[in-house]
């Protein structure tokens, strides 16, 4: 009985010894981990994983590229290229005569081009701020403020109305701005693209994932639903923010007035662009400049909010 | 979500006598957040509340912009479903876009951003920028035109021929044998859009001290910690870029029509969303526009229903 008492305590003692090395090794391995994180590198990845991932994506995204590279290539060549058939994918001899006939066109036009770029800047500004406000109140409230009456039902409104198409409805759309006076001036241009709901949808998914613990807190602190939105809340929302940032400005910048602006004044740099663009099939390259031109804008804002995006910002202060 | 509001409201009031009060007394306690949702809400119920409302009406009506709408009951439905073979065929195409590039470009998107995250910061920036370009081009289509065109300058008819998989040009764009699968790729390729970068998102907000957790508690791969602690941590994302999947892969239609034309040949790659445009804005019949468009709602409706149960299993 004793010896076999003595032998399962033994066991028992070697087990623990055992699971102690274990731990110490483990605890090893997390320290290297540790050291690994901080050059920037993932924590449970390998070397050889990394390559193996940097050449598929590397073979796949020359796929995705190639149009915003043809592109430029078009925009570059001289008219003796740009009618070879088939296209050429490189460019010979290139020439910044395309965007150089852009600006001249553009310079001589009734209104000052100067105008067109001024109402493309101060709307694309003004939804992306208007809609940024907007969204993040409304998506705090929707995400974590269950207890107030008509919660479920605001929720599923903004579901059920992301799937609805706008064929049917632009006409209805159109009657309820020219009933409340807005065609024909900037408001009809910006508050239709305020109040567009994947936006808020984005937002308030991304906040439902916040620890009820922190706003608890921030209430118990005194906070009250504003302060706790825009002081506890947002900064921890960066990603999210940066790529609502992106899907709007974006949006913004493409608006084609069509329909609910006429005037010549108050026509965005797109619809000007698109009519120089169309004028003219001699005009292949001049397509392909504004085009380029067009698209500037929006790469610049989506490298700007991308690359502030910091790992480590995610959820700071979030610890229990 | 809704559970917890249910359990809120199933505390016994305290200091009320019937339901309405109680309700009254909790807007009057949260009159915050009530101001807090007003400024988006104004807008929404103006510009799409109300248009959808609005229109839902004119599915039962015959309007041709010009004339008041004429009020004709279900004949729209009927005729729809009864007399318009170019709908059913319009309804089976849909069905194979949905079925073909839905789940793929959600899989394919959850994919490709989940291995950008393993990369390096620097490169994670980039990678996103190469995937994402494809929305940010203007003039995709032009490229996807040249690649497919049907004589032998096309890219792809060059290049097989040289390869002597074919000996003569095939007529990508316009043989219906071809079309669909042509469309559905280049579909599949311009889908790396809103869903993509709200993924990418859903992986950045993730906290890292739960990476640091999970090494300790022994994992030892990426593919582990996919399953165990990403796919678990990003459900609302991933719910998120469910739904822009299910209205992007219903509402297909625009790729089909620039690449085949409208109508395509054969009606091939006919979708309900160009039947909705073909009445639409072509034809001006937008009382049948609308009953088009309101089938469409419907179907999306029940998807996107049934989705959400799927994936609600997984997520929580």
């Amino acid at each position: 009985m004793a010896e076999q008492i003595m032998d399962s305590l033994e066991s028992a003692n070697a087990k623990a010894l055992k699971k102690l090395r274990k731990r110490q090794k483990r605890k090893g391995d997390i320290e290297k981990a540790r050291v690994k994180k901080s050059k920037g590198k993932h924590i449970n990845g390998s070397l050889g994983g990394d390559i193996c991932i940097f050449i598929l994506l590397f073979l796949l995204g020359l796929f995705m590229i190639f149009p915003l590279y043809y592109s430029i290539v078009q925009s570059l060549k001289p008219i003796s290229e740009l009618f070879v058939f088939p296209p050429k994918l490189y460019v010979l001899s290139p020439t910044g005569e395309n965007f150089s006939n852009l600006f001249k066109v553009a310079g001589n036009l009734w209104v000052p081009f100067s105008r067109y770029v001024f109402n493309s800047v101060f709307i694309t500004i003004v939804i992306t701020i208007l809609h940024v406000f907007t969204v993040c109140c409304c998506a705090y409230v929707l995400s974590k403020c269950p207890q107030i009456p008509g919660y479920g039902f605001a929720n599923q409104l903004i579901v059920t109305s992301m799937l609805f198409t706008s064929t049917a409805t632009w006409i209805m759309q159109f009657v309820i701005m020219a009933k409340m006076g807005m065609i024909n001036t900037y408001w009809a241009l910006i508050l239709p693209q305020v109040a567009t709901p994947m936006g808020l949808y984005l937002m308030r998914q991304n906040m439902s994932t916040i620890n009820d613990a922190v706003i608890d807190a921030a209430k118990v602190d005194g906070a009250g639903a504003f302060r706790t939105c825009w002081q506890v809340v947002i900064p921890n929302q960066k990603p999210a923010i940066a790529t609502l940032i992106i899907f709007v400005f974006q949006g913004a910048w493409n608006i084609q007035g069509g329909a609910l602006v006429y005037k010549e004044a108050l026509k965005t740099l797109p619809t000007i662009m698109t009519q120089i663009a169309a004028s003219g099939i001699a005009r292949q390259g001049v397509i392909y400049a504004s085009a380029v031109v067009l698209m500037i804008p929006p790469l610049v804002i989506f490298l700007i909010a991308q690359s502030n995006v910091m790992e480590t910002m995610a959820n700071s202060g979030m610890k229990d | 979500m809704a559970k917890k509001a249910k359990e809120t409201q199933a505390v016994k009031p305290i200091n009320t006598d019937s339901k309405f009060h109680y309700t009254m007394h909790l807007m009057k306690m949260n009159q915050s957040c009530y101001w807090m949702m007003l400024p988006f809400f104004l807008l929404f119920t103006l510009f799409t509340i109300i248009p959808v409302v609005m229109s839902l009406p004119l599915g039962l009506t015959s309007f041709n912009l010009v004339q008041f709408p004429k009020y004709i009951g279900l004949q729209n439905f009927y005729s729809l479903f009864v007399n318009d073979d170019i709908f059913l065929i319009a309804i089976k195409n849909t069905l194979i876009f949905a079925v073909f590039t839905g789940p793929f470009s959600y899989v394919l998107s959850f994919l490709l951003a989940w291995l950008i995250n393993e990369m390096n910061p620097v490169l994670k920036v980039f990678f996103t920028f190469v995937f994402y370009a494809p929305s940010m081009t203007p003039s995709a289509y032009v490229i996807w035109q040249l690649v497919f065109s049907g004589d032998s300058y096309g890219y792809l008819n060059s290049v097989l021929m040289d390869l002597g998989i074919i000996n003569s040009a095939k007529q990508w764009l316009t043989d219906t044998r071809y079309m669909m699968t042509v469309v559905i790729i280049v579909q599949l390729w311009m889908s790396m859009g809103a869903g993509f970068l709200a993924l990418r998102a859903g992986f950045q907000g993730i906290d890292t001290a739960l990476y640091e957790a999970g090494a300790i508690e022994g994992i030892q791969n990426r593919f582990q910690e996919l399953f165990t602690i990403t796919i678990p941590a990003m459900g609302p994302s991933l719910l998120f870029a469910a739904v822009l999947a299910i209205s992007g892969a219903f509402t297909v239609g625009t790729v089909g029509q620039q690449l085949c034309g409208l109508p395509s040949t054969g009606y091939a790659v006919h979708t309900i969303m160009n039947h909705a445009n073909d009445y639409g804005s072509i034809r001006y019949e937008m009382g049948y526009a609308s009953a088009i468009c309101f089938v469409l709602f419907a179907v999306m409706l029940i998807t996107n229903h049934v989705i959400r149960k799927v994936l609600s299993k997984y997520t929580d």
